[in-house]
């Protein structure tokens, strides 16, 4: 090869800055169509559904007639749920995800677990819904409560923070861990106060993935058979029964049959009334508002504890 | 008036100063690069001489908020590398680096030292297999990896890993080769390697190194810089620069009273 | 002074005796927390053995009722009509149509995007673009059932005159869009993980951005990318909603994205909101139909981590 002269240098460096360039194009594209996509739902959900945004939306319980329905039992149904899931899934996943890192040795219970939880990420939703149906609600004789729901959905979102933790953990570098083990701290010692917090930001990043997915997911709970026709509330914990004075249990919420809010949009979007359309546009919102609210909180203290961390 | 004994200027700093955002890492440099010899830039943690090394092939171009003043003049055809009409990317071209921790790519031995090559276009399968030899030869490595060159270069040891990317800098013929700390981490048998194949390569290319050790800069170089404080203290023959240093600070940092 | 010394000797004795006891006591802690933990990591084995238990004990009283063979090869899934027909053919056709649109959509885009935020974009447009893009794959799929059904098979329909009400292909796009977050964002976090000393050699050679993500970054991050499409991919093939929204549930053997057609699990969704009896074999094929799904999703899973050894090993 002749060496080459700066001409042919240039013109190189100029088709490949041209690259660059076309590139950052496409990106640009790629990415304002996710944008674009967003715009459009939340638009077109807002306009279809703002008539019925108001107050007497959050505090009517569903209802044959359109216009009197609302979402209380269904909002009420998701956070409930959502409480279950939470604290079901994180302190198991953040535990299994510090094991599986900072304990676990190599054999084959290890690759068992490993194996297990990468292909459990890859089990679709609606056969954690089956399994729930079978175990949860027949054999354990759960029923169809807000405890089978929020167990069904911990177990779904499990890996999501499983594979989170770990990530994170694994980013952390090796002189840290080695660093407090050399003035002696213990394993847990290690973990607790130099892993977890330096592994925060990825394992919260990790919980509102699992969480924004649980909070949408509509399928196993469909598959569950949750009714879709609920117009009371779980029992707040000590309030009356109605049944000689006792009072409910602080936990006797968790055994109450439920709505969430994707299936009551579906049960209404599924009507040939278009005026129940208007009602899924409204609850669709709300639902995108709670998510929308999970996630900037998160991304909020993601922000805080990365600008503390550096190395 | 150039003597024999005086050889010719490769590049030059003229008023060079760096600045990262507010911060000005580089006070008005000024120093000669002599063609086919090795300058060695000494001097304490932080003083500068990393930044003044990787003005060279512009490397503060990829990260915002960096600005360089004044010039650094490169011969022969007296060009200004930091001038804002000249591409980064065709300094690259010129000038070869090797970083203070060996970085292979991913990739096989020989598509490692291939990779500037396919940069620039080559595609000829003998001409690369050529040069993919030349240059790991030149840089002393071709016994040991030629019965695998499609093995994967990170599974080399640091040393060999080290003489790798100095291979893969060879390989496209640079004018001047940037060495930043190439020893650093690694231990003292490969270091040796590598300080043998830094005096070897002189007779081929222009080369500036970076170094903490300053036996290192004594057994390598022929001129040496001595940097405290983002400013050039003194610049000369490393025999005079370590047998009567001129300026008390160099002294001290030499007879190990600083730094 | 000497009896000074002797006093300190003798407190330092205490001291070293209450040491190693409260030495012990970290030993048997630590023991109790590590048990905590492995039995954290377990409960995901357990989960699996549950899955695997409930699908096949239910698809073993289907196939006392059922053939094997007529249920591989029938061409009609019609298990609630009086001539019940099992061919599951016919909702594994849906499935992977629809899941092949949906990832030629997902993949390239997913991969640019992170390629892009990764490498190009300045820090703001990335704090900014990942939130949104997480915000993206939060959006429920039931919203994005709607806006297949109410927006995007309108706009298709524009395009094709002749294109159904219901489509694998406007939801198989609308799932892609829905998968994109997903892959951009994981594949974004493992090119980020790439070192940047890495990226300093190749722009040292004199490479470019896009030659140096291309053959560098991508590269090194090819086993965080592959893991990113394999999540993609059971995303797509196990995705419910959308599908059962915007596809329609009939059962339809076709490779033609232009009709309509159920997928396994939009059947199983269809039949979930009826009122079968436990234990009829109605409620038997969603347990059957759920195993294939799972089969699928598993094969996919094999195949993908297959790729990803071996392009680790080529690397």
């Amino acid at each position: 090869m002749q060496p080459m002269t700066t001409e042919q240098i240039r013109v190189l460096i100029a088709r490949g800055k041209l690259k660059d360039t076309l590139f950052q194009g496409l990106g640009i594209i790629c990415l304002s169509i996710g944008l674009l996509v967003i715009f459009l739902l939340v638009g077109d959900m807002l306009m279809r559904g703002l008539d019925r945004l108001n107050i007497e939306f959050f505090t009517e319980f569903a209802s044959r007639r359109a216009s009197q329905s609302g979402i209380l039992s269904a909002w009420v149904g998701t956070l409930l749920v959502m409480l279950v899931t939470a604290a079901a899934a994180v302190p198991l996943g953040v535990a299994a995800g510090i094991y599986l890192e900072e304990y676990a040795k190599r054999n084959w219970i290890t690759d068992i677990i490993e194996i297990n939880i990468t292909n459990l990420a890859a089990v679709p939703s609606i056969v954690y819904g089956l399994l729930a149906l079978g175990i949860f609600v027949y054999t354990f004789g759960f029923g169809q409560s807000i405890l089978s729901a929020g167990l069904t959905l911990a177990l779904l979102i499990l890996p999501i923070v499983i594979v989170a933790t770990r990530e994170a953990i694994r980013s952390i570098p090796a002189m840290i861990r080695e660093g407090s083990m050399a003035v002696g701290a213990t394993r847990w010692q290690t973990c607790r106060y130099h892993i977890i917090p330096y592994a925060m930001p990825g394992i919260l990043t990790g919980v509102i993935i699992g969480l924004a997915r649980a909070i949408g997911e509509t399928a196993p709970i469909i598959t569950i058979g949750a009714l879709t026709f609920i117009a009371f509330l779980p029992p707040a914990p000590f309030s009356a029964t109605g049944v000689d004075g006792a009072s409910a249990g602080l936990f006797d919420w968790v055994m109450s049959p439920f709505t969430v809010m994707p299936i009551q949009i579906f049960n209404w979007t599924s009507r040939p009334d278009p005026a129940f359309e208007v009602n899924a546009a409204a609850a669709g919102f709300v639902l995108m508002g709670m998510v929308l609210t999970m996630n900037a909180i998160a991304i909020y203290l993601r922000y805080r504890m990365r600008k503390n961390i550096k190395w | 008036m150039q003597t024999h004994d005086k050889p010719q200027l490769k590049a030059e700093a003229r008023n060079l100063n760096f600045y990262y955002g507010q911060t000005q890492a580089l006070k008005n440099i000024n120093m000669p690069i002599y063609d086919k010899k090795v300058t060695a830039l000494i001097g304490p943690s932080g003083c500068g001489k990393s930044t003044y090394l990787r003005s060279f092939n512009r490397m503060h171009d990829l990260y915002p908020g960096n600005r360089y003043e004044g010039e650094i003049r490169f011969f022969p055809d007296n060009s200004n590398l930091l001038s804002a009409d000249v591409d980064p990317i065709e300094v690259r071209m010129r000038v070869g680096m090797v970083f203070q921790k060996p970085n292979p790519f991913p990739k096989t031995i020989y598509e490692n030292v291939a990779y500037g090559l396919r940069v620039r276009g080559e595609k000829n399968k003998r001409i690369l297999d050529e040069k993919v030899e030349n240059a790991l030869r030149g840089a002393a490595i071709w016994d040991e990896v030629k019965d695998r060159l499609q093995d994967l270069a990170p599974n080399l040891s640091g040393g060999q890993q080290q003489r790798l990317c100095i291979a893969r800098a060879l390989a496209t013929d640079p004018e001047l080769l940037l060495f930043d700390e190439p020893t650093s981490a690694l231990d003292p048998i490969a270091t040796g390697a590598i300080e043998e194949l830094v005096h070897e390569l002189k007779t081929r290319v222009t080369i500036l190194i970076v170094t903490h050790n300053m036996q290192q800069a004594a057994r390598v170089s022929d001129y040496t810089a001595y940097m405290y404080l983002g400013e050039m203290i003194e610049f000369g023959k490393t025999d005079e620069i370590f047998i009567k240093p001129q300026d008390k600070r160099t002294e001290d940092y030499i007879t190990g009273r600083m730094g | 002074m000497n009896h000074a010394m002797s006093v300190n000797s003798a407190s330092d004795l205490h001291q070293v005796s209450d040491r190693l006891a409260h030495n012990a006591m970290r030993h048997v802690s630590e023991r109790i927390i590590e048990m905590l933990l492995f039995a954290a990591a377990a409960v995901s084995v357990l989960t699996t053995v549950g899955i695997v238990y409930v699908l096949v004990s239910e698809s073993i009283h289907f196939f006392q009722h059922v053939p094997l063979i007529d249920f591989l090869t029938d061409t009609q899934w019609t298990p609630l009509f009086d001539d019940a027909h099992y061919g599951i053919m016919v909702l594994i056709s849906g499935t992977l149509v629809s899941s092949g649109v949906a990832l030629s959509v997902a993949i390239p885009m997913g991969t640019i995007i992170a390629i892009y935020l990764s490498e190009f974009a300045n820090p703001k447009v990335r704090e900014v673009a990942k939130p949104v893009l997480e915000l993206l794959g939060g959006i429920p799929t039931i919203v994005f059932g709607y806006f297949a059904l109410l927006i995007v098979t309108p706009l298709l329909q524009k395009i094709f005159p002749e294109l159904p009400g219901f489509s694998l292909l406007s939801a198989g796009l609308v799932m892609g869009i829905m998968i994109v977050p997903y892959i951009a964002s994981l594949s974004e976090d493992a090119m980020r993980a790439v070192p940047m000393s890495m990226r300093e050699g190749s722009y040292a050679m004199g490479a470019t951005k896009l030659y140096t993500a291309i053959h560098v970054v991508v590269p090194a991050a090819i086993s965080g990318l592959a893991a990113s499409y394999i999540l993609g991919i059971s995303r797509a093939v196990g995705e419910t909603m959308i599908l059962a929204v915007a596809a329609g549930m009939q059962p339809n053997l076709t490779w033609n994205p232009m009709e309509p057609a159920a997928t396994i699990t939009s059947y199983i969704v269809q039949v979930a909101l009826g009122d079968l009896p436990h234990g009829s074999i109605g409620y038997q094929t969603i347990f059957a139909a759920g195993l294939t799904l799972l089969l699928i999703t598993l094969m996919f899973n094999i195949a993908g981590q297959w790729l990803r050894r071996r392009y680790r090993e080529a690397y």
